[in-house]
C-alpha cells in the first residue's frame, strides 16, 4: 500500500513536461552551451546584429571575456564598439547597455525593445533559433515583414543580408469547419551572403551565447554539481555505515 | 569539558535540555522510511532561513532595482546563483518534504489523541509556510511574481462588503506596487520567520510531551521496564540521529540534483515568464502559481462562482486542521485499519495529486469537468471518513511494536 503511493508520488514528481505555449513548431536548436568558441563567435555576432537597439542590460562585458578566454584588450577590440556620455569608450566592467531610448524605440517600432539578457530563459533557445529563423515577406506589416513564432513582430529582419528573403507558401485548412490560410513552410524568394547551412550555423552560435548570456554560470553550475554529487556518495556510505553499527545492538 | 559543561548547567538547564530532547527522548525503534521527513524539513527550514540571510544582503526590495538585483545575485556576487539556487530549489524542497510530512501523519493516524495539538500547530506551520512562499515569490518582481501575486490577493476581493477594502489593505495601493513589494518583503524576511520558528519550537515541544507516534500506532508509553523507560523505545541520540543523517544525504542528493542540473524544474520551480521584468500592463498568456499552490487553485477554479471557489479553496485546507475530529476510529495505523480507510486515503491522495495536475493546464471544459470531479473527491475523503470511522471494520492491534 505505502509502496504503491510513494510511487504514485514519485512518478508523477518528474514528469512535469514543458508547458505547451502556441501551436507553432520550434526546431531543436543544435547548441552546445560547452563550447566556448561558438559562444564567442555569438558574442560577436550579438555585438554586431543585435546590440544596436536590444541591450544585454544585467549582463557585464568583462564576464564574456572571463568565461570565453578574451583578455580585455581583445575584448575592448573585439566587442566593445560604445562610449560614454564624455566619449570615452565604455569601460569593460559596464553592464551591456545601449544607448536607444524607450520613447525612441516606440516612435520607430511601436513598441519599446526588450532586453535580451533573459530571453532564452524565458522563451528557451529553440524558440530563439526557431524565431532568427523564421521571417518571411510581408506586404502588410511595417517593417515589410512577419514571424512564424512571434506573429507581427514589430522586430525588422535584421539578418535578411546574410540569409536573403523568404516568402510563405500557403495552404488551406479546414479548422472547426472554416477554411482557412496557414504558412505551410518557407522558401529563399532572394538569395543571401549565406548559404542556408551557413545561416544555420550563425543562428546556432547566436542562440549558444543567448543561452550563456541568459545564464552564464551554467557551465560552472554543472561542474560544481558532479563535484557535490560525487562528495554525497562517498558521505553516504560513511553515514550508511555508522547507523549500521549503531544500530546493531537495537532489536 | 565537564567542568564547563558544569559551570553552565549551574546557570542553564544545558544537560536537562539535552537529554529531554535527545539524549533520554525515547523515540520507538520501529520507524520506517516516513519518519525522515520531519527532521528533513526542520533541516530544510535551516537551509531556507541561512541562505535567505545572504540573499538579504544582496536583494533590494524596491520595485525599480528588484530584479536586477536578483540577476545582480546571479551574475556579479560570488556563488549568489548558488545561494539564489538553493533558496529557490529549497522552497519546493519544503514543500515536498511537508506533504509527505503530512501524508505520514494521515497514514499512520499521528494527529489522534494525545497528538491533537501537535498536528494543529502542524497545519498553523503550512498555513504559515504557504504565506512565507506567496510573499517570498512576489520578490524577484518578474511577471509571474506580479501577476500570481494580482491573481491571489484579489481572491480576498471575493469576501462580500469588506473584499475591495480588504485588497487594498493588502497592496497598500490600487494595484500591486512597491508598497506592496515592501511589505511583503518584511513580512517575508522577518514577520513569517518569527512566526514559523514559534511554531515549530511548539510543533516539537509538543511531540516530545507526549511522545512519536509509529507505523503501528502502538503507545510505547504503556509498555516500561523497571527504569521507567519504553521497552520499544531507544534514545533519539544517537540511534535517530544517525539514522537521519542517512535520510539528510539521501535527502541532499535529490536536492543537488535539481539545483545544480534542473535549477528551474521545467519551468515548475522557477516559471519561464519569471525571467521576465514585471510588466502592470502586459498580462501573461496563462497565469499559473507554483505547483506546489495548485491543488487548491484547480479547486478554485472548478467552481464557477467566486466567492464560493474561495470558500471551497478556504475549507479544503480548513477541513486539515479537523483532521483529529473528522477521523473517529480509535485505530491509529493503516495496517490496523479497514480497506474502506485504505482506499478512502489513497483517492485522496490521487485527487489532490490530478488537481495539482490540472491547475497547470490551460482551462478548457474537460478541465473544469476534470477538476469538479476530483475535488468532490478530495472532500468526499472527509465525509466517507466521517461516516465509516466510527464504526470501522478495523484488525487487532499488538501490544508492542512490530518489527
Amino acid at each position: 500500500m505505502k509502496k504503491q503511493i510513494l510511487t504514485l508520488i514519485l512518478s508523477v514528481l518528474p514528469t512535469f513536461a514543458y508547458a505547451a505555449g502556441g501551436g507553432v513548431h520550434l526546431d531543436s536548436a543544435p547548441i552546445d552551451t560547452s563550447d566556448m568558441e561558438s559562444v564567442k563567435r555569438g558574442a560577436k555576432h550579438f555585438i554586431d546584429y543585435c546590440f544596436s537597439c536590444h541591450e544585454a542590460g544585467y549582463m557585464r562585458y568583462n564576464r564574456i571575456a572571463r568565461d570565453t578566454g578574451m583578455t580585455d584588450a581583445e575584448l575592448r577590440e573585439e566587442l566593445i564598439f560604445t562610449t560614454n556620455e564624455k566619449g570615452e569608450p565604455t569601460k569593460v566592467g559596464s553592464l551591456m547597455k545601449v544607448a536607444m531610448t524607450e520613447d525612441y524605440a516606440r516612435n520607430v517600432f511601436g513598441t519599446a525593445v526588450p532586453d535580451l539578457t533573459l530571453t532564452a530563459r524565458a522563451r528557451g533557445a529553440d524558440w530563439v533559433y526557431t524565431y532568427l529563423r523564421t521571417f518571411y515577406m510581408d506586404p502588410y506589416r511595417p517593417t515589410g515583414n512577419n514571424n512564424l513564432v512571434f506573429p507581427d513582430v514589430g522586430m525588422p529582419n535584421v539578418l535578411s543580408s546574410l540569409q536573403g528573403v523568404q516568402r510563405a507558401v500557403y495552404k488551406t485548412e479546414t479548422r472547426q469547419g472554416v477554411e482557412v490560410e496557414t504558412v505551410d513552410r518557407l522558401e529563399l524568394a532572394q538569395a543571401g551572403s549565406m548559404t542556408a547551412e551557413e545561416f544555420d550555423v550563425f543562428v546556432t552560435d547566436l542562440t549558444n551565447f543567448m543561452v550563456y548570456l541568459a545564464e552564464p554560470v551554467q557551465n560552472e553550475r554543472k561542474s560544481l554539481g558532479i563535484k557535490v554529487l560525487i562528495f554525497l556518495v562517498i558521505f553516504f556510505v560513511l553515514a550508511y555505515m555508522l547507523k549500521k553499527e549503531y544500530w546493531k545492538d537495537v532489536h | 569539558m565537564g567542568k564547563l559543561i558544569g559551570w553552565i548547567d549551574d546557570r542553564f538547564p544545558l544537560m536537562k535540555m539535552w537529554n529531554e530532547h535527545l539524549a533520554e527522548y525515547y523515540a520507538p525503534k520501529n520507524f520506517n522510511f516516513w519518519y525522515f521527513f520531519g527532521s528533513l524539513a526542520l533541516m530544510v527550514l535551516v537551509i531556507q532561513i541561512i541562505s535567505g540571510i545572504f540573499l538579504t544582503m544582496h536583494y533590494k526590495p524596491d520595485a525599480e532595482l528588484a530584479f536586477a538585483s536578483v540577476e545582480y545575485i546571479m551574475r556579479d556576487v560570488p556563488y549568489g546563483w548558488l545561494i539564489r539556487y538553493i533558496h529557490s530549489t529549497g522552497a519546493t524542497a519544503f514543500f515536498i518534504v511537508v506533504y509527505l510530512h503530512m501524508l505520514r501523519g494521515l497514514m499512520y493516524g499521528s494527529y489522534k489523541k494525545p497528538r491533537e495539538l501537535i498536528w494543529l500547530f502542524g497545519m498553523f506551520i503550512y498555513l504559515a509556510l504557504m504565506a512565507e512562499a506567496f510573499m517570498g515569490y512576489l520578490l524577484p518582481w518578474g511577471q509571474m511574481s506580479y501577476w500570481g501575486a494580482q491573481v491571489i490577493i484579489s481572491l480576498f476581493g471575493a469576501i462580500p462588503v469588506i473584499g475591495d477594502d480588504l485588497t487594498l489593505w493588502i497592496r497598500g495601493d490600487f494595484v500591486i506596487s512597491d508598497a506592496t513589494l515592501n511589505r511583503f518583503f518584511a513580512l517575508h524576511v522577518i514577520a513569517l520567520p518569527l512566526v514559523l520558528i514559534f511554531l515549530v519550537v511548539a510543533h516539537i515541544l509538543a511531540l516530545h510531551e507526549v511522545g512519536s507516534n509509529n507505523p503501528d500506532g502502538v503507545e510505547i508509553k504503556k509498555n516500561k521496564d523497571e527504569n521507567g523507560i519504553p521497552l520499544d523505545g531507544i534514545p533519539f541520540h544517537p540511534y535517530y540521529t544517525v539514522k537521519d543523517i542517512v535520510g539528510v544525504v539521501v535527502f541532499l542528493f535529490f536536492f543537488a540534483t535539481v539545483m545544480f542540473f534542473f535549477p528551474d524544474g521545467g519551468g515548475y520551480f522557477l516559471e519561464h515568464a519569471n525571467f521576465i521584468a514585471s510588466d502592470p500592463l502586459k498580462t501573461p498568456e496563462h497565469i499559473a502559481p507554483v505547483w506546489y499552490f495548485t491543488p487548491f487553485y484547480a479547486i478554485l477554479r472548478a467552481v464557477p462562482d467566486k466567492l464560493m471557489g474561495v470558500g471551497a479553496m478556504g475549507a479544503a485546507i480548513v477541513l486539515l486542521f479537523f483532521m483529529p475530529w473528522i477521523d473517529r476510529c480509535k485505530v491509529k495505523s493503516i495496517r490496523y485499519r479497514s480497506n474502506i480507510y485504505k482506499i478512502n486515503l489513497a483517492v485522496f491522495v490521487v485527487s489532490f495529486v490530478v488537481l495539482g495536475w490540472l491547475a497547470m493546464q490551460p482551462v478548457t471544459s474537460t478541465i473544469t469537468m476534470l477538476s469538479q470531479v476530483f475535488s468532490l473527491l478530495y472532500f468526499g475523503f472527509f465525509v466517507v471518513l466521517f461516516i465509516t470511522s466510527k464504526n470501522e471494520d478495523t484488525k487487532p492491534v499488538p501490544d508492542r511494536v512490530t518489527e
